[in-house]
């Protein structure tokens, strides 16, 4: 029973592992670049969260409605003003580029609001439960997991039937005969970037009811959300979050084993995945 | 000779150290239909690549309509009214036929050409909608390209060596049909290494060689010996 | 134009006149304990450390097009060797120092045989989650002091030398030698026919594979020894430090992101770029390092513009202004006969 309900706790956390990753993946599938700052981006958006709900006192859901199109914005302007600079062949602008991002914001994080662990004060959402079968399950987990799910069909309902989505698919798969059509790269993939930091926002929120952060654990984000897009193939968010749930379960289950392991269990499953399915579960594109 | 709608002076072309093109100078009428021929690597598809602003020049040194777009990005000369089907296609392979057609009409011009029109011109089109559209033959993926550029309602059409990899029967139906693609009103330059085929729906034609432009013609009054004169560059 | 009247040759009068005066300087640099005090030597000895870092992560990334952000890995394996082997197999530091460079080539062999199924950027991501593996380890191990770490007992540090003053000599020593010979190595071998195949490779993967030369495998040779030599940094890292702890075996900070900055400021791709990345990562260490985080912010926002604005570092724009290669890699094309060079 207990492990059953260590399985289950491992898939809701595998939610919010998806909402890591789903940013992560988007961004990826649409300008194959890959942004070293994403899990302090998470971070960014839970003391954007912390900062608008000391302010105003609203609940960190209803903050969302801030946060969101705020860290939008924040995308759409690092996108344009920063990071088009590095697109190109070489792998290396990017990466280093994003890397140095991640130092500034960590710590101008740590500036601004201090090593000090925070949290976001969600009242009752935090421990309500609801108990299913033997299992309690989480309200704050099972919303995550359902957050997650429909950020996922939104996204992909986003990339199938809509005219954005099609000028992203067209983008990624030549940009100079994109261009031919009318589209401005750099513009599409400004709206790339701050969908991908819109979903980051809801992740970080999520994250920072659900535990304390502090500007240190951006790094430890990216390699779940990283974890998770591997596990699940690249170029498919449906298996992201089958990955994601791969990687909360193997996790709660080393807690189970050893609270010490669970990090450890969910890098081990990662690479033993990667042993034995490079291409992850469900690949769609080659990485 | 109406005014023309594209106009190119003293163009030159550089990839790096290299120089594709040399001080070209050629015009394209209103309604008129070019042809542009020449040897593999002669400079067709630089010009092609900087007349559409895929490849950026110096300035003032190619004109559409009056204006200067000589330093305008792609998606800018795009919204101007050019459209290009691109050499070797170059479909989207994410999109399925109907998304390239309906990508294509991005730019939003308003015009005689939409989803409709385009499958009136190409049944195969309606029936395969759905599809891949790198699952189709290369006849058919000639036909999405071409609906893809005429979704755009385009004032200048440029067609980029449509007939390569094509079966001759294929090349022969599309080329009947473009008179009729065209229409009235609608400009077009031909790029083609099929001489017959370019010189039998051009009213003009351009030979590129190495980079410059060796022979300006008449289509129908030009001769075998100046063709391969001006193509190979024997003098 | 008659082919007589050139000669070919690999070095030019500033890389033989850059070699007299780097002959002399290691002159003066090994008679340090002589003339420096002891804070100095101890600075130097740090830098000599990151130097070898950076040419190690240089090798790797700017030839062999292999970015690692997991480093810290071996920096940390190397160190927990060291205390390991002396702490509790007995041996002498300096034997556990080579040893912790073959061990760390053995270790390197089954987590690149893993890492290489990544590419590009998630390969990079791929080294991160090694070193967490490595790190989250090792604070599994009691023996060597869990997740707070140890320090190296008086007894093994005092087997180095008996006198203080020799140990530090010692020490400033085995870093000034490292970065020499790890320096010299990365020379030599780039050099070497491999040397070449690697260049070919960086310049153009694609057409490298179709000369017949054998990316995966040369790649790999390259992360093995790497990660050897990186170890055995390690291993003298920790021995300076004299304690050793899993955060500070393995941190991203000091083992990845400040090699990067040195790399990427001094010149990535070139032998000279790491040796001028850390004289200046040094420089700007003593003068802004008392503004902590402001301190880092800057180094984060010197190293985008750098990446940006010169790729190719301040060695990049030395050199392309002035025709310049200090360690002579290539080969210049001389008109016999002219008083220049061209």
């Amino acid at each position: 029973m207990e492990w059953l309900n260590a399985i289950v706790q491992g898939t809701l956390l595998g939610g919010l592992y998806a909402l890591f990753a789903a940013g992560l993946s988007l961004i990826f599938g649409v300008m194959r670049l890959v942004n070293i700052a994403h899990g302090d981006l998470i971070v960014l958006a839970a003391y954007l969260g912390l900062t608008v709900t000391t302010a105003t006192g609203m609940h960190p859901m209803a903050a969302l409605v801030i946060v969101v199109p705020a860290m939008a914005l924040i995308g759409y302007a690092l996108q344009r003003g920063l990071l088009n600079q590095t697109l190109g062949d070489d792998i290396l602008p990017p990466l280093l580029v994003t890397f140095g991002l991640s130092v500034i914001i960590q710590n101008g994080l740590l500036e601004v609001y201090t090593a000090d662990p925070q949290t976001l004060n969600a009242g009752s959402l935090e421990t309500a439960s609801v108990a299913v079968g033997g299992v309690t399950l989480g309200i704050l987990p099972l919303l995550t997991f359902g957050i997650a799910i429909a950020v996922i069909w939104g996204l992909q309902w986003t990339f199938y039937h809509t005219a954005l989505g099609r000028a992203f698919r067209a983008v990624s798969d030549n940009q100079d005969i994109a261009q031919l059509m009318g589209l401005n790269r750099r513009h599409i993939f400004g709206l790339a970037m701050a969908l991908a930091l819109g979903v980051t926002a809801i992740a970080g929120i999520l994250l920072g009811i659900r535990t304390s952060f502090d500007p240190s654990i951006g790094g430890g984000r990216l390699i779940f959300g990283f974890e998770a897009v591997i596990i699940g193939g690249l170029g498919n968010l449906w298996g992201t979050l089958i990955g994601g749930v791969i990687l909360g379960v193997a996790q709660t289950i080393g807690a189970k084993i050893d609270p010490g392991w669970q990090v450890l269990a969910g890098h081990i499953a990662f690479l033993v995945i990667l042993a034995v399915r490079p291409n992850g579960l469900f690949p769609r594109v080659s990485g | 000779m109406p005014d023309p709608i594209l106009q190119t002076r003293g163009l030159n072309a550089h990839y790096g150290d290299f120089q594709a093109l040399y001080d070209v100078e050629l015009e394209v009428g209103e309604g008129e239909v070019l042809a542009i021929i020449g040897a593999n690597g002669a400079g067709k598809t630089t010009l092609m690549r900087s007349i559409t602003g895929l490849l950026t020049n110096g300035a003032a040194q190619i004109h559409y309509r009056g204006q200067d777009i000589s330093r305008l990005r792609a998606d800018e000369v795009a919204e101007l009214g050019l459209a290009m089907v691109p050499e070797g296609r170059q479909l989207f392979p994410s999109l399925s036929v109907k998304e390239n057609l309906m990508i294509g009409a991005q730019v939003g011009r308003a015009g005689p050409w939409d989803l409709k029109a385009v499958y009136d011109l190409f049944p195969i089109l309606e029936e395969r909608k759905d599809q891949a559209s790198t699952s189709l033959s290369g006849g058919q993926q000639q036909m999405v390209a071409i609906g893809r550029a005429l979704m755009a309602n385009p004032d200048l059409i440029l067609f980029d060596e449509i007939s390569l990899g094509l079966a001759p029967i294929i090349i022969k139906d599309i080329y009947e049909a473009l008179p009729g693609i065209i229409g009235e009103g609608m400009s077009a330059i031909i790029v083609e290494q099929d001489i017959t085929k370019a010189l039998s729906v051009s009213s003009r034609v351009y030979c590129l060689q190495e980079g410059r432009v060796s022979l300006e013609s008449a289509s129908e009054t030009v001769s075998r010996e100046d063709i391969s004169r001006a193509y190979f560059g024997i003098e | 134009m008659n082919l007589q009247d050139y000669s070919v040759s690999r070095s030019s009068k500033a890389a033989r006149i850059a070699a007299i005066l780097a002959a002399i300087g290691l002159l003066v640099l090994i008679a340090a304990p002589w003339w420096a005090g002891r804070a100095d030597m101890r600075l130097m000895g740090e830098l000599f450390l990151y130097l070898s870092l950076a040419t190690l992560w240089n090798l790797m990334a700017g030839y062999a097009g292999l970015v690692s952000v997991g480093q810290q890995a071996y920096v940390g394996f190397g160190g927990y060797m060291l205390f390991a082997l002396t702490m509790l197999g007995g041996l002498h530091p300096l034997v556990a120092i080579a040893a912790a460079g073959v061990l760390g080539a053995l270790i390197s062999i089954p987590v690149a045989v893993l890492i290489f199924r990544l590419r590009g950027a998630y390969f990079a991501i791929g080294t991160w989650v090694i070193a967490e593996v490595f790190r989250l380890s090792f604070a599994q191990i009691s023996a060597l002091g869990g997740g707070s770490g140890s320090s190296l007992p008086v007894a093994i540090v005092k087997s180095l030398a008996s006198g203080r003053a020799m140990r530090e000599a010692l020490s400033y020593w085995l870093a000034l030698g490292a970065a020499v010979l790890v320096v010299t190595a990365v020379y030599l071998f780039l050099r070497s026919r491999q040397g070449l195949a690697l260049t070919a490779i960086r310049d153009n993967e694609l057409a490298a594979g179709s000369l017949g030369i054998d990316i995966w495998r040369t790649k790999f040779i390259v992360y093995v020894v790497t990660s050897a030599f990186t170890a055995m940094i390690g291993a003298l890292i920790f021995l300076q430090k004299l304690r050793i702890s899993p955060d500070a075996a393995f941190s991203v900070n000091d083992w990845t992101a400040f090699v990067i900055f040195i790399v990427v400021i001094g010149g990535i791709g070139t032998i000279e770029g790491p040796i001028i990345g850390t004289l200046v990562f040094f420089a700007l260490r003593e003068t802004l390092a008392d503004l902590g985080t402001t301190y880092l912010i800057v180094l984060g926002v010197v190293a985008i513009v750098v990446m940006l604005k010169a790729p190719k570092g301040i060695w990049g724009v030395i050199r392309s202004r002035y025709d310049l290669q200090l360690f002579p890699l290539g080969y210049r094309v001389k008109h016999i006969g002219q008083s220049k060079e061209n």
